[in-house]
């Protein structure tokens, strides 16, 4: 007979790999999902996770697309630690496209090296404001941060409507709903000639260092942690809650615009109506996937990715469906809040010995 | 400027249709969070009951399965997310916003297939007395029979809240699961009951706004309206009847919205859109600035996982 038994705590192997177990799962149930839509599973799970980085362009797109992923998931980590749910990343994300790309414009058709760094640090601002937002309401009105982070991810969505369609909206450019060009010394360079991928991945690779040096290196890092165990012990010890709560979310816009600021200042160049495809909500998934981790989260971005390539080779290839890439993300997470329900428990085999 | 009364007769009715979607998912999540438990995937529960709906309704030609099978959908969707958060244990909070994720993938999914096909009519009540009373006909008759029972489900759910046994079980579970247990109560059974029946009334609002309100399929179109819904739960302060006012207020702000678009107000279409979103903001703060009272009236376990060893 089997038995489920709670463990004294919980398993620190079993932590890192229910992860794996998660895509595993995941990579069954697709297939399944595929049969019932009358594809073959096997053909298709090749187009969805393989063909796309086949080859040197697939790979530079995969890590164009986790790039603001794990920049963003970095961000979330110090939020979902401390336990503050900013769900709101993709509004922070819009608006700090919207401020950096405001800047870039005011340089029109100039040229320096200084611009670019004006321009990035304007993302930064623009998503920590826009993060500051939920954090005061929440320290000083008691307000619910999840719901006034996600109503502002609407918001700041239809700002940037208006701004490309009105005011800045580009002259010559026939009335579509985009602006100029930001000159070449607003953009960050591509890496490799013919390439998309561009240096907004060092941004990323910062910031990875960065929050694993906070996290596991300093102090701030330490009160962080336990806040998100016990508010009442970290209150106990004297920390100041409100301004961690401030802090990370602060420290989780400024991620998130700088996202922002990869996606209008990197290959496209102008700011447009869709700046992002919902990267600010599937990083969630890749902040829990990653564990929190800093080194979990670059392997975690690396695993979703694939899932917005896959989504459009497939549809390109096999006429499957685009949404198919969404519907993968919202598994994985299914899939690795069920497994770690093996971190809490385990299964005893209970046998002759009683 | 003389006011024709059957107009403003004909906009308060209009203000009630657009709040009836609100209504119907506030209450079922109200349901689901007096247990204790925060169920974020409302979006996503109304967008699969929105294309549940709509394609059967397109494939089987019945009205009926196919409000029914949207409730059925919602149901089933929903007990992903029961069977994680109460017999795996897992944090609500991530459970939730996967459902939403999820959902809208899956609707989508589905959704393919139905874009661009024209909807059914969806018969009405009362409406040989349509033009009988001045101002009030067009706010009494005429609407379809969700109407009818949306504005009649939160006085019906309060009675159930307040007034019976299982709605006083319901309460207990959710201000105190220990207690409740200890009483021969099984929390998991009353809470995976109460997020079912979230479920399958995101399911009806979803069936609703693809079938009634704006009769075909789009894409992604409850538009947040699930999100404002768990608002107008707070707001209400888990009180069903105050869930009707804040319905009426944001069915208000969006009919406010097309009629000043219509009469050609200089203010540009996407500050106007983004109108509900702010005014949801601004009245969240009002009522939570008051943490007292927010504190007495929310559910004491809400969101937090009960585990009990046998």
């Amino acid at each position: 007979m089997i038995k489920i038994v709670k463990r004294d705590q919980p398993s620190k192997a079993i932590f890192f790999l229910t992860p794996v177990l998660a895509i595993f799962l995941t990579l069954v149930a697709g297939g399944l999902i595929f049969y019932i839509l009358g594809f073959k599973p096997f053909e298709a799970l090749k187009f969805f996770f393989i063909v796309p980085v086949a080859d040197m362009y697939g790979f530079s797109e995969l890590l164009l697309k986790a790039t603001p992923l794990c920049l963003i998931a970095i961000g979330l980590s110090f939020c979902f630690k401390s336990n503050n749910w900013n769900i709101g990343a993709e509004g922070q994300l819009t608006f700090g496209a919207i401020v950096s790309g405001g800047v870039a414009l005011l340089f029109y058709e100039q040229e320096g090296f200084y611009i670019l760094p004006i321009v990035i640090l304007a993302g930064a601002i623009g998503g920590m404001l826009y993060a500051s937002i939920p954090a005061i309401l929440k320290t000083y009105f008691n307000t619910n941060e999840i719901l006034v982070s996600l109503m502002l991810v609407y918001v700041s969505k239809l700002i940037l409507d208006y701004l490309v369609v009105g005011p800045w909206s580009n002259p010559e450019g026939f009335n579509f709903p985009e602006t100029r060009q930001f000159s070449d010394s607003a953009r960050l360079p591509l890496l490799f000639e013919g390439l998309r991928i561009h240096a907004g991945i060092f941004l990323a690779l910062v910031a990875v260092v960065m929050s694993w040096f906070v996290f596991y290196k300093t102090y701030l890092g330490f009160q962080m942690k336990v806040s998100g165990f016990s508010l009442k012990t970290a209150k106990y010890a004297g920390y100041k809650g409100k301004k961690m709560i401030i802090l990370v979310f602060l420290i989780s816009g400024a991620c998130a615009g700088l996202a922002g600021v990869g996606e209008i200042t990197g290959p496209i160049g102008q700011l447009h109506r869709e700046v992002s495809p919902d990267y600010g909500f599937t990083a969630i998934i890749v902040a829990f996937l990653g564990r929190l981790h800093p080194v979990g989260i670059i392997f975690a971005s690396l695993v979703v990715a694939i899932t917005y390539l896959g989504a459009e080779t497939a549809q390109i290839f096999m006429q499957i469906p685009k949404y198919t890439g969404q519907v993968f993300q919202g598994m994985i997470l299914f899939f690795l809040l069920a497994s770690d329900y093996l971190l809490f428990f385990k299964f005893k085999f209970i046998g002759s010995k009683k | 400027m003389i006011i024709d009364i059957n107009f403003v007769g004909l906009i308060i009715a209009s203000i009630m249709a657009s709040a009836v979607p609100l209504i119907l998912a506030s209450c079922g999540e109200l349901i689901t969070e007096r247990s204790g438990v925060l169920n974020l995937g409302v979006e996503g529960m109304m967008i699969i009951g929105a294309i549940s709906g709509f394609a059967l309704m397109t494939v089987t030609g019945s009205l009926i399965i196919a409000v029914f099978g949207a409730m059925l959908a919602g149901v089933l969707i929903s007990t992903i997310f029961a069977f994680l958060t109460q017999t795996l244990i897992t944090n609500h909070v991530a459970t939730g916003l996967a459902l939403t994720i999820f959902g809208i993938g899956i609707s989508a999914m589905i959704g393919k297939n139905f874009v661009g096909i024209p909807g059914k009519e969806f018969p009405v009540l009362f409406e040989s007395l349509k033009d009988t009373i001045p101002l009030l006909s067009p706010i009494l008759f005429g609407h379809s029979i969700v109407f009818y029972f949306a504005f009649a489900l939160p006085f019906i759910t309060s009675y159930f809240l307040k007034k019976t046994k299982i709605g006083l079980i319901v309460r207990a579970v959710g201000d105190s699961p220990e207690s409740a247990s200890n009483q021969g109560i099984n929390v998991k059974l009353v809470r995976y009951a109460c997020i079912l029946y979230g479920g399958a009334m995101c399911g009806l609002a979803g069936a609703y706004l693809s079938m009634i309100y704006t009769p075909q399929w789009i894409e992604n179109m409850t538009g947040g309206r699930g999100w404002i819904a768990l608002a107008l739960v707070v707001f209400s302060t888990w009180n069903p009847i105050k869930i009707l006012i804040g319905a009426m207020i944001f069915g208000g702000l969006t009919i406010i919205q097309f009629h000043m678009q219509a009469i050609g107000v200089r203010i540009p279409v996407q500050f106007l859109t983004a109108l509900p979103y702010v005014v949801t903001i601004i009245v969240l703060v009002v009522i939570s600035r008051d943490s007292r009272k927010i504190r007495l009236s929310t559910p004491s376990s809400l969101g937090k996982s009960f585990y009990k060893d046998n």
